[in-house]
């Protein structure tokens, strides 16, 4: 008895793999393998002649093509473009998330109509990026739409250049950003190194620690050592040209963090609510002190779902200010241009690679904690 | 009490200032849409049209006629296949799980959160030197192999709410594994497949990177269309109007009649239940 149970599982096992072996093939090769197709074409020439031909002429040329995208002469956009998606990444965020838990917040109070106004506030995740461009290009347009809607107040319209203003505010040398990206980083990792040797976790805390002092290291001292990387001070910043598109893409997701809020808030046991109101917390303690910090995880969900699609902002860049408007680039636009227009397969390629870099630094963590946390 | 109601009413203004808000961008697309487009001008683009006119509709519809169809095949087609593929898949990693299967899902999922920039270049060689390049075939193939994770991941799910006594008893009725697939999964799986259609459909019929990089003119997708018909110094704003309105409306009807199913989906990766 006990065999034919153990031969039942065996070959259960076996139809399991069989089944899902297709799908590892398929994903093996056009996940797995083209992502190191695409990093070894990144290290290639491919595209500096002929680059469509059936044939293509390649070189293994190592690093040449990343160093030119940071310190090349001709790729200033593209250095403009890794400032903007930085930009475009913090705003979408920090915009997205308070909008959607605000009104995740307002719905959460036994509102009539409830269903009606989730729909109205989710609608906009549904349509295309293509679709929200088009409208909000119009939406847009310098002397209609939105600058118009002063007039209503009785005010002058206003002349803002959505899409194709050229000033630029927070200007910095591109040489420094290392060390303004460090120092936010520094100041984080201080935080948990303090943090974790509290709670008594020593190796992390050392660990965050060395860290810190590698970061502060590089601010104070190496930065002044390390000869420049590019022999002249080129600025970029945050270009106001693309608010606009900003704006279109809270627009488009708010709703779609309101309703992962809403799903959490909704999650809380009333009795936890019920508690707290008796402890004499007003509605404002209850959802700063209890609320928030209890769908804390689907604030991180949140945040890799959007830090992953401010990078994919590729289709609404491209509908609402067109993939030429050098204002509001983006490495994925210009990966397209360059791969798709110029035939320089080799340089996109390294674009896509740091675009991919930029996407694993937040969903490697998240993958391997939810794997974690699925095994239990 | 007063007060309170007050405090209500003021709510409740504020809340329908809010819809209006996200409602703008919809009634802008719909006013100039139905505007003759001689009466369309910067300054009066938020007025209500003097006299409805549905013609940018129809011609519209004639330039898009192509694309609406294209992307009509291909969400039908490939939203089929890569449902029945989820399916099979999440009756293994659900019900049927292995030593080693939690890492294989793990790694399928990755798939899932890559900018597809990554493999556009060599999924661009492959489909040109399989004869796919240009061709709907080509996006077939595509979203059905890059929908492996998020399929996989949304059957998996719904299969693991079935509980695991439906198995036992169907075991202890001598059913084998795909008599339990065929007899007791899949009659469950209705819900399932709606909002794993769903999902795929409106995925699809929005995608819009491998519709321009991979397909010629005769094979564009509805987006594809949509962005050419705005693209440019487009004079007459009402012809792109109608062209979003209408490559939204299928989106929009499957929002509001089966929304409760969409959002299922879109939750489903984020939120455990």
């Amino acid at each position: 008895m006990a065999a034919t149970i153990s031969k039942t599982r065996q070959r259960d096992k076996l139809t399991s793999i069989f089944i899902i072996l297709p799908s590892i093939i398929l994903v093996g090769i056009f996940i797995y393998g083209f992502i190191g197709t695409t990093i070894y074409t990144s290290l290639t020439d491919w595209g500096k002649s002929a680059g469509l031909a059936l044939n293509p002429v390649k070189h293994f040329i190592g690093l040449g093509n990343y160093k030119d995208l940071f310190t090349g002469f001709i790729h200033s956009r593209f250095r403009q473009d890794v400032t903007n998606t930085i930009f475009y990444s913090l705003f979408l965020l920090a915009g997205t998330l308070a909008l959607g838990l605000f009104l995740a917040i307002l719905l959460d109070r036994a509102v009539k109509y409830e269903g009606l106004f989730r729909t109205i506030f989710l609608y906009p995740m549904s349509l295309s990026f293509i679709v929200t461009g088009t409208i909000w290009r119009w939406l847009l347009s310098p002397n209609g739409g939105i600058n118009l809607i002063p007039t209503a107040f009785g005010l002058p319209k206003s002349n803002f250049l959505w899409i194709s203003s050229r000033t630029s505010i927070l200007t910095f040398n591109w040489q420094n950003l290392p060390t303004i990206l460090f120092i936010p980083l520094g100041l984080l990792t201080l935080f948990l190194t303090f943090r974790n040797i509290r709670k008594n976790k020593m190796t992390r805390g050392i660990v965050y620690g060395i860290i810190t002092l590698l970061l502060l290291l590089y601010i104070t001292v190496l930065r002044n050592i390390i000869p420049p990387i590019l022999p002249f001070k080129e600025k970029h910043g945050l270009n106001l040209a693309t608010l606009g598109i900003i704006m279109a893409g809270i627009w488009q997701y708010s709703g779609y963090t309101m309703a992962l809020y809403l799903a959490g808030l909704r999650g809380l046991s009333e009795s936890m609510k019920e508690a707290a109101r008796l402890d004499g917390a007003n509605e404002f303690q209850y959802y700063w002190k209890i609320a928030i910090p209890n769908v804390k995880p689907i604030t991180l969900s949140a945040v890799i779902i959007l830090a992953h699609i401010s990078l994919k902002l590729f289709d609404l860049i491209y509908a609402l200010a067109g993939a030429d408007n050098i204002n509001t680039g983006h490495p994925a636009i210009n990966m397209y241009l360059t791969t798709f227009r110029a035939n320089q397969f080799a340089s996109g390629a390294s674009m896509a690679v740091i675009l991919f870099v930029l996407a694993a630094l937040f969903i490697i963590p998240y993958m391997i904690h939810s794997h974690r946390e699925r095994k239990y | 009490m007063k007060t309170q109601n007050v405090k209500r009413i003021i709510f409740y203004i504020f809340l329908v200032l809010l819809i209006g808000i996200y409602l703008v961008p919809m009634y802008m697309a719909l006013i100039t849409s139905l505007k003759e487009p001689s009466k369309i001008n910067l300054l009066t683009s938020w007025s209500f049209p003097a006299k409805l006119n549905f013609g940018s509709y129809s011609r519209a519809f004639k330039l898009l006629k192509t694309d609406v169809s294209n992307s009509l095949i291909l969400a039908i087609s490939a939203t089929v296949l890569s449902s029945f593929i989820g399916s099979i898949n999440g009756y293994v990693f659900s019900k049927n799980k292995f030593r080693g299967s939690e890492i294989v899902f793990t790694l399928l999922l990755f798939g899932m959160f890559i900018p597809y920039q990554i493999i556009l270049i060599p999924l661009f060689q492959v489909l040109k030197s399989i004869g796919l390049y240009g061709s709907l075939g080509g996006l077939v193939v595509a979203h059905v192999i890059y929908g492996i994770p998020i399929v996989t991941l949304l059957f998996r799910n719904f299969y693991d709410q079935i509980p695991g006594s439906i198995m036992e008893s169907g075991r202890l009725d001598g059913a084998g594994y795909f008599g339990l697939y065929t007899r007791l999964i899949l009659p469950l799986s209705i819900p399932g497949f709606v909002v794993v259609g769903i999902w795929q459909f409106t995925q699809i019929w929005n995608e819009f990177l491998w519709g321009i990089t991979l397909t010629k003119p005769s094979a564009n997708p509805i987006t594809v269309g949509l962005s050419q018909l705005a693209g440019g110094q487009a004079v007459s704003w009402n012809i792109p109007m109608a062209g979003a309105f209408l490559a939204a409306l299928p989106v929009l009807l499957i929002y509001i009649f089966l929304g409760k199913y969409f959002i299922k989906g879109l939750l489903s990766g984020s939120v455990k239940e």
